[in-house]
């Protein structure tokens, strides 16, 4: 990062008063079921106390990822919420087995317990004027955006979704997207088309033929690029999910800050308590 | 029911458990209420406005973590303006941490910020990210007593100096800090320290260089802890590495008055009202009334671990 990044967020809210609901909350929680969906990704369903499911599309819990024999992950691990359910009382994270963490959590089995922080962050926001939107999803992005299609859907947006893996086999969700009354469309590298330039051809074609008004991404730093190309020459707004390595996860120690687009000038913004939904635009 | 009360200099703490400099700040509101500790730290702050060291900021190793986070800030004018009215509605006294580049802008920011609403001032003369290759004040008694004899004159609030693991001189800074006019210590801050990544001949911080903290630190800090409490008058204040309630007794017993809980926040952030719980419940199971019965009763042993208890 530049060292002429000399601003730091204004954002961070001063209205706390004490005694209000906390809305952040430790918990145990009990895993109901844990599956692996392709060969990367495995989905965890939790039972989850009512005081964790007040949640909102996009936001995340921290969660405390078990020592094993063969990984001692320290930190907390951030993780997208898949879905929430207050009803069933339920809470699923799709994930990718990558790394110390997340390969440690996959030992667990269904029965044994989980300890999560959250529900965390600022979700997306889907504005009045933002009736057509486009979600444009890769890899575990997938995942993110699964709760804001529910959401989409909710509120009777019409939807379009793009899915985007590196092969068929690894795209997920897609049936999900069309439960939600998504027009859905895969693309995949093995097939070839999920380069930027077929890509860019695409979504100009659907600005045309499904009037689309917001852009909502998750997973691939080119395809935001892309995608704040596309909404400046168009006019189209949109928002942002994004990842960063972080420490506390809830604000405090400044690890997970990203550089960020403002009128007079970048500024640093902390991905988990000033996101990890952004404005489009603003993100580099 | 114990006496979980302690007493640092002049202040009074309804328990000795408060967060260590850099790992608490208004947000973990959102978690628990903040008036269950015995006392509130900000988060280091510099009179300018800094944005902080390059990321990678933190990293993980086995029972640790590394951070140069390099105290980004917001000035001295948002930190009075915003971040001290929000302790206002706190009963626990606010003890602020600031740093500067010299001793006179150290004791320029100290007047600056002893405004109403704060309880002490805790120096970060140790912090080892802010100065070129981790050299800090609180290396060398000379520059420590300089740095704290011009505080301690810029301000009538109390003055917590912030010592550093980084010195091969514990005990000489601990006495420099007592001559200049220090109301209390606190061992220590986060240790120099590195890490690679052999798969990826990557240095893991993006600063080259950062602070160890979490268990693995806890043996040296106690160790310091213990040093300060025999050498010197003024209260000491233990940090590094706490995260059971066996590790506060242990402060406690090494002579320290009251603990700082840090990196253990992050990994569990009910942490300290947990810590607060447990210390009720520990004084109890040794038949003791207070904290006070406690401090500074660590002793040698008359006879080594039997083989029995260490297999």
């Amino acid at each position: 990062m530049p060292a002429s990044l000399c601003a730091v967020p204004d954002t961070t809210s001063a209205a706390h008063t004490p005694g209000r609901q906390h809305s952040i909350h430790e918990v145990e929680a009990r895993i109901k079921s844990h599956d692996w969906v392709n060969g990367q990704y495995r989905l965890m369903v939790l039972a989850a106390p009512k005081a964790v499911l007040d949640c909102r599309p996009g936001q995340f819990f921290h969660l405390l990822c078990p020592q094993t024999d063969r990984f001692q992950p320290y930190f907390r691990r951030p993780m997208s919420i898949y879905s929430y359910d207050l009803e069933k009382g339920e809470l699923a994270f799709l994930y990718k087995v990558a790394g110390a963490g997340t390969r440690a959590m996959a030992e667990l089995e269904a029965g044994d317990t989980l300890n999560i922080v959250g529900p965390i962050g600022q979700g997306f926001d889907i504005r009045q004027e933002w009736q057509r939107p486009l979600l444009l999803a890769r890899g575990v992005g997938l995942a993110t955006l699964a709760p804001l299609a529910r959401e989409c859907a909710s509120l009777g947006r019409s939807l379009t979704a793009i899915c985007s893996a590196r092969s068929p086999e690894l795209l997920m969700s897609t049936e999900l997207f069309r439960h939600y009354g998504a027009q859905v469309i895969t693309v995949t590298d093995a097939e070839g088309s999920s380069g930027v330039e077929s890509l860019t051809g695409l979504i100009e074609g659907l600005i045309e033929s499904r009037g689309i008004d917001a852009f909502f991404t998750c997973g691939s730093a080119r395809l935001t690029r892309m995608l704040q190309d596309i909404g400046s020459r168009h006019g189209i707004g949109g928002q942002v999910a994004l990842e960063q390595h972080m420490a506390c996860g809830i604000g405090m120690c400044h690890a997970c800050v990203r550089p960020f687009r403002r009128a007079d000038g970048a500024i640093n913004l902390r991905v988990c308590r000033d996101g990890p939904v952004f404005d489009l635009q603003e993100a580099m | 029911m114990a006496d979980l009360s302690t007493r640092v200099g002049a202040l009074t703490l309804k328990n000795p458990i408060m967060p260590a400099s850099g790992t608490f700040s208004e947000e973990l509101a959102d978690v628990f209420d903040l008036d269950c500790l015995g006392a509130h730290v900000t988060k280091t702050i510099t009179r300018e406005r800094r944005s902080g060291n390059p990321v990678p900021r933190v990293c993980e190793l086995n029972g640790a973590m590394l951070n140069s986070i390099g105290i980004p800030s917001k000035g001295a004018g948002w930190f009075v303006n915003n971040t001290i009215p929000f302790y206002a509605d706190y009963d626990a006294p606010l003890v602020i941490s600031i740093s500067a580049n010299t001793a006179d802008d150290f004791a320029r920011f100290a007047a600056e910020v002893s405004v109403p609403g704060v309880a002490a001032i805790e120096v970060n003369i140790s912090c080892p990210n802010i100065e070129d290759h981790g050299k800090a004040f609180a290396m060398r008694p000379g520059s420590t007593e300089d740095v704290i004899r011009k505080i301690r004159s810029a301000t009538d609030l109390p003055v917590w100096a912030k010592l550093s693991p980084n010195t091969g001189e514990v005990v000489e800074v601990a006495q420099a800090c007592e001559t200049a006019g220090a109301d209390a210590l606190v061992t220590a801050n986060t240790m120099l320290a590195m890490a690679i990544d052999s798969r990826s001949g990557e240095i893991r911080l993006g600063n080259l260089m950062g602070g160890l903290s979490g268990p693995a630190l806890k043996p040296i800090t106690l160790r310091m802890t213990y040093q300060c409490a025999k050498a010197v008058a003024i209260p000491v204040i233990g940090c590094g590495g706490i995260s059971r309630i066996d590790d506060v007794i242990e402060y406690l017993m090494a002579g320290a008055r009251a603990v700082q809980v840090g990196t253990a926040t992050f990994i569990s952030p009910n942490t300290m009202p947990r810590l607060v719980g447990e210390l009720e419940a520990a004084l109890a199971a040794r038949g003791l009334a207070s904290v006070e019965a406690l401090i500074g009763t660590a002793r040698l042993s008359g006879q080594t671990t039997t083989l029995a208890e260490y297999a």
